[in-house]
């Protein structure tokens, strides 16, 4: 009898905190994993790079040497230096995806026959894998049979070895991760286009705004949404380079191509590579780095929350 | 609608448009056309430096047959569907729930857990790498489909979540709040009332995950090793090995390795454009 | 202890196997892990393996063949989880690491054993770490220079002997409109390969040995003379364009077309240009000139070799293949020229009569007395082998940078040695 009673007593208990404890339940399952295999780990490397380890014996403390000897490449203008100044470039010229979707999305902006089609087309290289993107590029450059030198060839230029050349090396990488990710913004811009308010564009044509004073004026500052996600996508996508450096070049001719996301692999787990820590302290670097627009994009997310 | 109606230009714009499509397709996809080129020539044309012309004949069954029936390659894509499966499953599931715990209820921490979820799913793999590889050696998962999987469903969260909760919170949020009223428990109007709704940003986000997870190539490198765990992308690297200079092959098995994720797409755009843009575009 | 009484166990079996030479039968399951991915060697271990297992049919054996270059990363993941009981690896100090970690099983018992002992002396220098052995090996193979004696007659060119020579035959080559050489520098080792023979023949096996060993400076005018030897060649234009975009098997075709005449690489060369349509008539060896004639001449030859990893479950059956796999006859077999094509480790088998193969032993055995190296990415620790071979890769590309290369060098070694 006494155990029904109480049975009765803890569901009011639970009925009455339901909507207390519903959500811990809730997030529970997701919040375990998410702690255990993202949160965590990222203090874990944070704690790590101050030992050296290779990965196989025991870790040594070392206190702030890898970060010291990460200086001293800067200083000397090695690995670590050309890898910050890649990732540099990288930020900088992975933003022309946006414009250039932009670009592409206004192209094909229209209601012609068979425009889907020809939509979805363009949209395909962000489907493809960046291994497949990097060894379909990697031919493109190729010194002996690729395209681009046929195509240079046609107006007697070249040949160029692009990948094998360290002053070009890098931005043929970048060229190639461009497609993917112009097809990417483009698709948010052709959206975006899709909820552009017509009567605005009307009032903006009896005002006599035309072509690029009327996209300035009247439809960027509709596209902003658009532009703030396929800038946030971008930046991403930038400091993640490592799978088409990976597969085109392996950091190479002579490390010219290397990026920290690059470089800390390849000092932790590569063929020659046996420095967990100071793969650790890199990763730090790069962590540090990519807060800076983490803490942007969730300041603009917690504006548009309290403004809601 | 910007920019102006292709209609309403004059015929001679009209017909240049209407040139340029092709052409501008042809010349965007150029490498790719390239590849499959390359995929259905015979190997002599490549030793007699045929590269650029046509196919001196039409090899594509032979050489799709090697990829087929003569290499790993079969065993690397059903691990990349047994990888990608279970993990679009698992991450949607979860997100499922987390995104109604944090679209519904009010609570003071809601947002701050929100941001970790954001926050989290921003973070470079690099800073994970070395720790997730020691944790997944020390449960015994190293090399298995099971610790990518694992893995791949715990960082999926976060941005599943993100997507999952904006949905949510666009919901019409009376429904909820009169089956309160009636007494239905949370776990039911989670399950009868809220869930239903949710299946059109279910169905975007698997589309979504499944390319990612198809896609991912790091994680692949780190936390697996042989034809009897790693998927198709990481596969894909010794199949060159073992047809190093076979341009043929190689183009054949990129191409094969590249399908999936573009079926995918092609059956399911309508979705997967929602997906990118729906999380996105809000 | 637990771990600690294992291994007394799997001594103990060992002992008992070595008194009994047909020992009780081996049970359990054998697993073993490959790295010989290529077409040619995948099918002579496979074939090896099944010989092995016919002899032992209670053994359930499972192979895994792991991509060549992947394998070089993946190793110490299996080594401490998901552990095979035989693995694949290189001598030397390569291997070091794995050793120092205490990540492979001492096999000096093995070595102990008569049939090793007396059959394998001429490589235990290269298996030995602290005095103990930790593996066995399966094959090694010469190095030197391939060369296309059909364009060498229709330029009057012989074999070249000195320096003198080499670069006089290498003029005429450059003259007829081909490079000299053909080499792809994409993975960096193939230039180690080509330091290791400038620098041995300029200053000799056991300079070399201490650069290897961080006992030199890197901006000693030694090295600075070896860099400037090499230079001779890379200003005549001896060596193809772009090397720095190709593997070395995609610099075959250059060599296959008569685009360039020579390549300076390992014995495993050979198949590849035989399958590539090169007949032995077109195809000849010679060993790499001298340069310095007051050294000896020494040889790079890279030995393979099988290990077992420390954390392996059925040490017994492992320790069993091994001996297998070193034994005369089987060695004779898996090096004969229509399975591996290298050379034989034990001194009781026969060498194929492959020329090539004829040619390098009587190189190894007669005409090496400076002594044999491993390989620059074997001798060298793996951090300062990673960063020189990137520094010979654009020493290549950008012989004029030499004096900037060596002083990064010289930095990286006395930051790596030093720990």
């Amino acid at each position: 009898m006494t155990a029904v009673a109480d049975i009765q007593e803890q569901e009011s208990w639970f009925h009455r905190n339901q909507q207390r404890i519903a959500p811990w339940l809730f997030l529970a399952p997701g919040l375990l994993f998410f702690m255990v295999y993202v949160i965590i780990p990222v203090f874990q490397s944070f704690n790590l790079s101050l030992y050296e380890w290779d990965g196989l014996g025991a870790a040594e403390y070392v206190g702030f040497r890898n970060y010291e000897d990460l200086y001293w490449e800067w200083v000397d203008r090695d690995a670590f230096y050309i890898s910050l100044k890649n990732n540099l470039i990288w930020l900088l010229l992975y933003l022309l995806s946006i414009p250039a979707g932009l670009f592409i999305a206004l192209f094909l902006n229209q209601t012609v026959r068979g425009i889907r089609l020809y939509k979805s087309l363009f949209f395909f290289p962000f489907v493809i894998s960046q291994v497949v993107v990097g060894l379909v590029f990697t031919w493109f450059y190729d010194p002996t049979f690729g395209l681009l030198n046929e195509f240079l060839g046609f107006f007697g230029l070249g040949p160029l070895n692009v990948l094998g050349d360290e002053r070009f090396v890098t931005y043929g990488i970048i060229f190639a991760g461009l497609w993917p990710q112009t097809a990417y913004c483009m698709i948010l811009y052709l959206t975006g286009l899709n909820a552009v308010d017509p009567e605005q564009i009307e009032a903006g044509r009896l005002d006599g705004a035309k072509g690029w004073r009327m996209l300035w004026h009247i439809i960027l500052p509709q596209l902003r949404p658009a532009t703030f996600i396929a800038f946030v996508v971008t930046i991403i996508g930038a400091l993640r380079s490592f799978d088409l450096i990976s597969i085109m070049t392996q950091g190479g001719p002579f490390g010219s191509s290397r990026v920290l996301a690059y470089y800390m692999f390849e000092v932790a787990l590569s063929e020659y590579g046996f420095r967990m820590g100071y793969g650790a302290a890199i990763a730090v670097i790069l962590f540090l780095i990519m807060l800076c627009f983490i803490a942007y994009f969730l300041w603009s997310m917690y504006r548009e929350e309290k403004g809601h | 609608m910007f920019p102006k109606p292709i209609e309403k230009q004059p015929r001679a714009a009209q017909i240049t448009y209407q040139a340029m499509l092709p052409l501008a397709l042809l010349l965007w996809l150029g490498p790719l056309l390239a590849v499959a080129l390359f995929s259905v020539k015979p190997e002599a044309d490549f030793t007699n430096a045929n590269y650029w012309g046509m196919p001196s004949s039409f090899e594509g069954a032979f050489n799709y047959g090697q990829v087929f029936f003569n290499s790993d390659m079969p065993r690397y894509l059903l691990n990349s569907f047994l990888i990608t499966v279970p993990t679009v499953i698992g991450a949607v599931a979860l997100s499922c729930m987390t995104g109604f715990a944090l679209g519904i209820y009010k609570f003071k921490s809601n947002l701050w857990i929100f941001f970790m979820f954001v926050a989290g799913n921003f973070v470079p793999f690099q800073i994970l790498m070395v720790p997730v590889r020691d944790l997944t050696l020390q449960l015994g998962l190293y090399n298995t489909k099971t610790g990518l999987v694992l893995f791949h469903i715990a960082f999926q969260t976060g941005f599943c979540t993100l997507f999952m909760r904006n949905f949510i919170r666009a919901l019409p949020f009376e429904l909820i709040e009169a089956a309160r009223v009636e007494g239905i428990s949370e776990w039911r109007i989670f399950w009868y009332v809220v869930l239903p709704l949710m299946k059109p940003a279910i169905a975007a986000l698997s589309v979504l995950i499944f390319t990612f997870i198809w896609n991912d190539y790091f994680w692949a490198v780190v936390l697996t090793q042989g034809a009897e765990s790693q998927p198709v992308t990481a596969g894909i690297t010794s199949f060159n090995a073992q047809f190093r200079a076979a341009y043929q092959l190689m183009s054949a098995g990129s191409i094969v390795a590249a399908l999936p994720p573009v079926a995918m797409f092609f059956l399911m755009q309508k979705h997967f454009i929602a997906g990118l843009t729906l999380g996105a575009v809000k | 202890m637990h771990s600690m009484f294992k291994r007394t166990a799997a001594a103990l079996a060992a002992s008992v196997a070595l008194a009994a030479p047909v020992a009780a039968e081996l049970t359990g399951e054998l697993r073993i892990f490959l790295d010989t991915s290529n077409p040619a060697p995948r099918a002579t271990m496979e074939a090896m393996i099944e010989r092995f297992a016919a002899e032992h049919p209670g053994l359930e054996i499972e192979t895994t063949v792991i991509d060549r270059e992947a394998y070089k990363t993946q190793i110490r993941n299996f080594l401490t989880a998901d552990t095979p009981d035989v693995a694949t690896w290189y001598a030397a100090n390569r291997m070091k690491p794995y050793v120092e970690a205490g990540l492979f099983e001492d096999v000096s018992d093995l070595w102990a054993e008569p049939e090793i002992a007396e059959n394998l002396a001429s490589t235990k220098g290269a298996m030995t770490i602290d005095g103990k052995q930790w593996g066995v090996p399966y094959t090694y193979y010469q190095w030197g220079v391939y060369y296309r004696k059909d364009i060498f007659d229709e330029l009057g060119l012989t074999e070249p002997t000195t320096w003198e020579e080499e670069l006089a035959n290498c003029q005429k080559i450059v003259d007829s409109g081909r490079a000299c050489y053909t080499i792809g520098t994409k993975f960096l080792w193939t230039a180690g390969g080509w330091f290791d023979y400038l620098n041995m023949r300029t200053n000799g096996f056991d300079f070399h040995q201490q650069l290897a060993n961080g006992e030199v400076s890197w901006e000693d005018d030694r090295v600075k003379q070896t860099f400037a030897n090499w230079k001779q060649l890379i200003d005549m234009g001896a060596f193809i364009d772009n090397h720095q975009t190709y593997s070395w098997q995609e610099a075959l075709p250059f060599m296959v077309k008569g685009d360039a005449t020579a390549y300076l690489m390992g014995n495993f060369a050979v198949a590849p240009l035989r399958e590539a349509g090169l007949t032995d008539d077109q195809l000849d060896f010679y060993q790499f000139v001298a340069i310095n004639p007051d050294v000896e001449l020494a040889e790079d030859a890279p030995t393979d070799t099988f290990h077992i990893p420390a954390n392996a479950s059925n040490k017994e059956a492992a320790r069993e293949f091994l001996r297998f796999v070193a034994s005369a006859n089987e060695q004779t077999e898996i090096n004969n020229g229509a399975n591996l094509g290298q050379l034989p480790v034990n001194a009781q088998s026969s060498v194929d009569d492959d020329k090539f193969l004829q040619q390098g032993f009587t190189m190894l055995s007669s005409n090496s007395p400076g002594g044999v190296a491993q390989f620059w990415d074997r001798d060298a620790p793996a951090e300062m082998a990673k960063v020189s071979m990137e520094g010979f890769q654009e020493f290549m590309v950008k012989p004029d940078n030499v004096d900037r290369i060596l002083a990064k060098l010289e930095r990286a070694r006395q930051r790596i040695y030093d720990n």
